[in-house]
């Protein structure tokens, strides 16, 4: 057999049937549901008299709504807590694997407590109605976003259909220096093939510099993969990915645990097996990350200066730039380090993880939030991980030096709850997407890894976390 | 899914690069538990001066003159017309509810982000790629000639201008056959049902560890 990709295996494995055009089904193993898109396909369901295929293939939590302090008080936003207990009711009347509903102690970002309960497992077909679905890829699965409609779909069918797209290899290879991670290699992969560089593409990132990573370190890389534009990411397995699944809630046990292991060592890609396109990094040459604009493609180094639109000679480049500068409020040639964020966020289904919030608090510890920053916000991403920091005395760390210690969701990510930018406030922020009015209408991201945004929250602007 | 027919619209040209859904339907809307309402908020921040929030009077709201959508040779239109990767970020389908619910019936740009285009002809929303040169005069025509329509022949998967120039674009043989129609996608899914019961009763033998 002609050697296979990694994404070649993964696709043949889950293929239930496909047409003579390329058009397929392919078979569900896990469905991660959360409030905000599922609503609309429970009641599509229950419209057409449809029940749910596998029960079991669903873990479904509450994170997008949910409020990340004054717990007790329940949710306040009425439109939120409808949506909530909306989900609450559905899961309730149709069942799941597992529910981590609002204040269950495993609560948190789907895509943290998919991993962290096992209920992610190499070789699965992953999928959610959230584009950072793309996260699990570090497993060795083929995962990615849905929209509403295929939620009902795998619901109703446990498959969906698809075609099969092509497969690009981002090799990252070297060593990365001390105090550059996943997020800058991430970001750093972006701004070299663009935010639609990955469109059509199912990537494999591969090298010496991704097979360094944690586990944590390769969630953060997959879930940008959707910021390029790629249907899914993922990484092959390895001894790192099995140590990390080992002994997890949901994970197999005894023989079935020696027979999956035994499978998963196959889930890489052969040697000579042919990629559609290849781009290479390397790691040495990666330096710490900080997007200057509206699209996470708009990305330097913190050495670097914000651009100067006069020098794109792309008509379309040109006005996009400007327009980024324009509701970014920064000036050409601007260097990156003089920028002054109002606001910092550490947290989202990219940077919420233990590992993240040690290397941020790596940098806070003994230091002080500056006196400009008005607020600086960590938000663990799930309950579990919460509990793990507080163990290690990190959210001591950081209440100390003046950070907010909250409970876990999506928070500022993305602004659905209470914990927003107001118009023109400016953030240096973990998470994924810069995009206009993301965080808060007319609010400024600039995105960052957790160390930078540490550093950015001690010093006042941003800075090179490697001179603090 | 209502059907889609060949038809002919006014244009709005929307000039900017990489629009994303939170652009095209901010997440205050998200809270929704419906499929409907979504229209009048679509490209909420950049529509409106003031900010928006579910359940408010849009209508009484200050809109932004300068907005392509808000100017009087726009009303009605039909058919947006994008620039490249459009769609791109969340997997929100709020994003072509919006869109159609306002009354555009097809979007043309040069590329379009993956989810944003799956969760587009599920819900009848014609998206046609052209490229990137196209586009660019379909630009510069529809912006200098007001009232300017184009016609779309799904069945021939063409565009139509109105200086008689005929423009053909690509469609998978699968969607276009549901969007012609107007076919639910899990109805035929389920014609598969006993593969997919056959598949997995398979899958329970070799991969049991997914089975709990």
């Amino acid at each position: 057999m002609a050697a296979q990709t990694l994404y070649d295996k993964l696709w043949q494995d889950h293929l239930v049937h496909e047409d003579e055009d390329g058009t397929a089904l392919i078979y569900i193993d896990r469905h991660l549901v959360h409030e905000v898109t599922s609503p609309q396909a429970y009641e599509g369901l229950k419209l057409a008299k449809r029940k749910i295929w596998r029960i079991s293939s669903i873990v479904a939590t509450a994170d997008h709504n949910t409020p990340t302090k004054d717990w007790d008080k329940g949710i306040m936003d009425p439109v939120s807590r409808l949506q909530v207990e909306t989900l609450d009711a559905n899961i309730k009347e149709s069942g799941s694997l597992t529910y981590f509903p609002f204040r269950h102690e495993r609560q948190g970002i789907v895509h943290v407590i998919g991993p962290e309960n096992g209920a992610t497992l190499p070789g699965m077909t992953v999928v959610c109605g959230d584009s950072h679905t793309s996260t699990h890829g570090a497993f060795g699965c083929l995962a990615f976003g849905i929209g509403t409609s295929e939620v009902e779909h795998v619901m109703a069918t446990q498959c969906l259909t698809q075609k099969k797209t092509k497969a690009m290899q981002v090799v990252v290879e070297g060593k990365v220096g001390a105090g550059v991670g996943a997020k800058d290699i991430a970001l750093a992969i972006i701004g070299k093939i663009g935010t639609a560089g990955g469109t059509g593409y199912s990537l494999e990132f591969a090298g010496s510099a991704i097979r360094a990573l944690s586990m944590e370190g390769r969630m953060t890389l997959c879930n940008m993969a959707i910021e390029a534009g790629a249907r899914a990411g993922m990484v092959a397995v390895d001894d790192t990915t099995i140590e990390y699944v080992k002994g997890r809630p949901l994970a197999p046990t005894g023989t079935t645990w020696d027979r999956a292991v035994a499978y998963w060592r196959t889930l890489t890609s052969d040697d000579g097996a042919k990629f559609d396109s290849v781009v290479t990094l390397d790691a040495a040459a990666i330096q710490p990350q900080v997007t200057w604009g509206t699209s996470p493609q708009m990305v330097t180094t913190i050495d670097g200066v914000v651009p100067d639109p006069a020098k794109e000679p792309d008509p379309v480049k040109r006005e996009g730039i400007e327009r980024a500068l324009k509701y970014m409020g920064l000036k050409p040639n601007t260097p990156i380090v003089e920028i002054k964020p109002d606001k910092v966020f550490i947290g989202s289904c990219t940077n919420s993880r233990i590992e993240d919030l040690r290397a941020a608090a790596a940098i806070a510890r003994g230091r002080k939030v500056a006196p400009n920053i008005k607020l600086a916000l960590v938000v663990p991403g799930s309950g579990l991980v919460k509990r793990q920091a507080e163990q290690e005395g990190l959210d001591k760390i950081f209440i100390e030096a003046g950070f907010e210690w909250r409970e876990p969701g999506c928070s500022m990510c993305l602004g659905m709850n209470d914990d927003q930018l107001s118009t023109g406030e400016r953030c240096a922020s973990t998470s994924n997407r810069n995009f206009e009015g993301r965080q808060g209408a007319g609010g400024r991201t600039h995105l960052v890894s957790p160390e930078m945004a540490a550093a950015a929250a001690v010093t006042g602007h941003f800075v090179d976390a490697r001179t603090l | 899914m209502e059907k889609f027919i060949s038809r002919e619209g006014l244009v709005a040209p929307l000039d900017r690069a990489n629009v994303d859904t939170d652009a095209i339907i901010p997440k205050q809307f998200l809270k929704s538990i419906l499929r409907t309402g979504y229209g009048p908020n679509l490209f909420d921040e950049w529509r409106y001066l003031d900010q928006g929030e579910p359940g408010r009077d849009n209508s009484k709201r200050p809109l932004n003159k300068d907005f392509i959508l808000n100017q009087p040779r726009y009303q009605g239109a039909q058919i947006l017309l994008a620039r490249e990767n459009f769609g791109c970020g969340s997997s929100r389908e709020h994003a072509p509810w919006a869109l159609l619910q306002y009354g555009f019936q097809a979007v043309i740009a040069p590329s379009f982000a993956d989810i944003f285009y799956n969760n587009s002809f599920k819900n009848g929303l014609l998206l046609i790629k052209l490229d990137a040169k196209t586009v660019d005069r379909l630009f510069k025509e529809s912006e200098a000639s007001p009232g300017y329509r184009l016609a779309i022949d799904l069945d021939q998967q063409t565009i139509s201008t109105p200086g008689g120039e005929h423009f053909s674009f690509e469609i998978d043989a699968f969607r276009k056959h549901c969007l012609k129609n107007g076919l639910d996608e899990i109805g035929l899914t389920l014609a598969h049902a006993d593969k997919i019961k056959a598949f997995e009763a398979g899958r329970r033998e070799t991969r049991p560890w997914l089975f709990n």
